[in-house]
């Protein structure tokens, strides 16, 4: 179903896990984020699309609560979180991956892993699964993060939103600044890690969004503007060319 | 040791051999200017005072590094600690061992708890206004040395006797010197190392450096960082206030001891680089040596310490010069 923003439903019966309702957004003096509203259905791979400047990444930085929101409102399982701070968003359950992917440099990739324990013993329970992934980080386990490469800093970002029990993912531009090969491994990773828990992906790149997402979300100066399942934005060409610039 | 040198970036290391250096050129020139014991008594000096110095600018640094903050009253809080030790010393009837250790829980809990008030009270209000942050802390400083001169009175107060387990003297460099010195100097490297361990062997110390680098995304990970802000503030204050109490057997209170202690740590913050706990380890020797040995210097040759001072400002002009960023500081991106 492709519709407007107004009415972002995916599917009938079961509510979204994350229901982001025409929120405003300041930085600053800035009105940054002017009525966006998204809703990232459980066990599937949202994305966000737009051109640069949009709001794409505000939008995160929203549901986070490190850029909080001024009106609308954000439930989360059922729960309004957009007056929580982030550490207590994040507690509830949901996982970041910044654009810039932000690895502490000082600390070992196995220093960078533990620092996002909840609990003593999320990183020994998650092991299989995140060196399954990743195996290049075992490897590296003792080295510091400021050692590796880009690709190799941001499976790390991915992964330590991995080591708790995250329900959600917000991943930010995971293929910003990667090779092809390596932005195949990651597509490959967030295909896989989506069997685990549901995701929110902002992608630049539509070829690679398009490869992964089941729902889209197009933001347009800082507006939802459409929404809907990413099979039927495929085949509007019109419509991909209207809002992303993409013939 | 060997596996930390690999792993250094070639600036780290080419800042450890400046550092190796110079150190090795400070003793050659102790030497040459001043002979043997001299230069020893001179280096012993500059020892003792750079573990003064690192009380004070490790709480400076961590506190800059993970809040963003540079505290105008972390001299303050030497002071508080040293006026408020020595009344405890002074008053409190027990053995002079145990007086000692009261004075010291006395000015440490009384700066720790003036901390935590400062920072929840005051600072976390305007972490988004550096430059207010700024001017509150130095006013706090101004306000708390106004009231420390109103409680305690402007006249310097003497040193007190050492407690009875640091009493006594030993030979050393042809000369006799106090024990008490060699506790300051023991003190100092005890707390250097629990810091770095904490820093390095917890969970909490993970958390604070990984805050340094950026405490947004700490956050992000769901951690409660104004927790963490709120301890490294008091852990500053505690450090500063330990300083100071250590000072009143060594050098008695006067007021001016707070401004002499800020800004000898801002020069080894500056050095170290901004927020690095190794730098400030290390910035801390170089400024402690480099006073001790320009003050005997300029003793020898003009009959008064007027070397002491722009001796550690010229060299942080010159670091700055080679490293904008301080000798073990994050070059800006």
């Amino acid at each position: 179903m492709t519709g407007p923003a107004a009415a972002p439903n995916h599917g009938a019966g079961a509510p979204p896990l994350l229901d982001v309702e025409q929120i405003h957004t300041f930085i600053g003096e800035f009105h940054i984020l002017q009525g966006v509203s998204v809703q990232v259905p459980r066990g599937s791979i949202t994305v966000l699309l737009g051109r640069n400047g949009a709001g794409k990444t505000t939008t995160l930085r929203s549901i986070m609560g490190l850029n909080p929101p001024r009106a609308g409102q954000i439930r989360f399982a059922g729960q309004s979180i957009h007056r929580l701070r982030p550490h207590q968003i994040a507690q509830r359950g949901i996982g970041y991956v910044p654009e810039k992917r932000i690895i502490f440099r000082d600390l070992t990739v196995g220093q960078n892993l533990q620092i996002a324990e909840r609990q003593k013993g999320d990183l020994a329970r998650k092991a299989d699964l995140i060196f399954g992934l990743f195996p290049d980080l075992h490897r590296l386990y003792d080295l510091p993060g400021g050692h590796l490469s880009g690709g190799q800093q941001q499976m790390l970002a991915i992964a330590r939103a991995l080591v708790p029990d995250n329900a959600l993912l917000l991943i930010d531009e995971p293929s910003e600044g990667l090779a092809p090969v390596l932005i195949e491994q990651m597509m490959d990773a967030i295909r896989r890690l989506s069997a685990h828990t549901t995701v929110l992906l902002v992608e630049q790149n539509f070829q690679v969004a398009s490869r992964l997402a089941e729902h889209y979300v197009i933001i347009e100066e800082g507006a939802t503007v459409r929404a809907g399942r990413m099979a039927d934005l495929v085949s509007d060409k019109q419509l991909i060319k209207t809002y992303l610039g993409v013939a | 040791m060997p596996g930390y040198f690999a792993r250094l970036t070639p600036r780290y290391r080419r800042s450890w051999a400046l550092v190796a250096a110079y150190l090795a050129f400070l003793v050659l020139i102790s030497l040459i200017d001043f002979g043997g014991n001299t230069a020893g008594q001179t280096l012993f000096r500059g020892l003792m005072l750079s573990m003064l110095i690192f009380l004070v600018a490790s709480g400076l640094s961590l506190i800059f590094g993970l809040l963003d903050v540079l505290n105008f009253a972390q001299g303050a809080f030497v002071l508080v600690g040293a006026y408020i030790g020595y009344a405890t010393y002074q008053s409190v009837e027990l053995s002079s061992t145990y007086s000692f250790l009261a004075a010291v829980g006395a000015a440490v809990v009384s700066v720790g708890l003036l901390g935590a008030v400062i920072e929840t009270g005051l600072i976390r209000p305007l972490y988004a206004r550096p430059v207010f942050q700024i001017v509150l802390t130095f006013g706090l400083g101004a306000i708390l040395l106004d009231l420390v001169q109103r409680i305690y009175g402007p006249q310097p107060k003497q040193p007190l006797a050492p407690p009875e387990l640091f009493r006594g003297t030993f030979y050393l460099f042809g000369q006799s010197l106090s024990i008490y010195r060699l506790f300051i100097i023991g003190l100092g490297l005890v707390i250097m190392v629990a810091v770095g361990l904490l820093l390095n062997r917890t969970r909490l110390g993970i958390i604070i450096r990984a805050g340094v680098q950026d405490a947004e995304m700490v956050q992000a990970l769901g951690i409660n960082v104004r927790r963490v802000f709120t301890f490294v503030f008091v852990l500053g204050a505690v450090l500063a206030g330990l300083a100071g109490i250590v000072l009143v057997p060594y050098q008695g209170a006067t007021l001016d001891l707070g401004n002499q202690f800020l800004i000898l740590a801002i020069v080894v913050v500056v050095i170290g680089g901004m927020g690095s706990y190794e730098g400030t380890a290390v910035a801390s020797f170089i400024v402690g040596l480099t006073r001790a040995v320009a003050e005997q210097m300029s003793l020898k040759h003009f009959d008064a310490p007027v070397l002491a001072e722009t001796s550690i400002l010229f060299l942080m002009i010159v670091v700055l010069l080679v490293q904008p960023s301080g000798l073990f500081g994050r070059e800006e991106s």
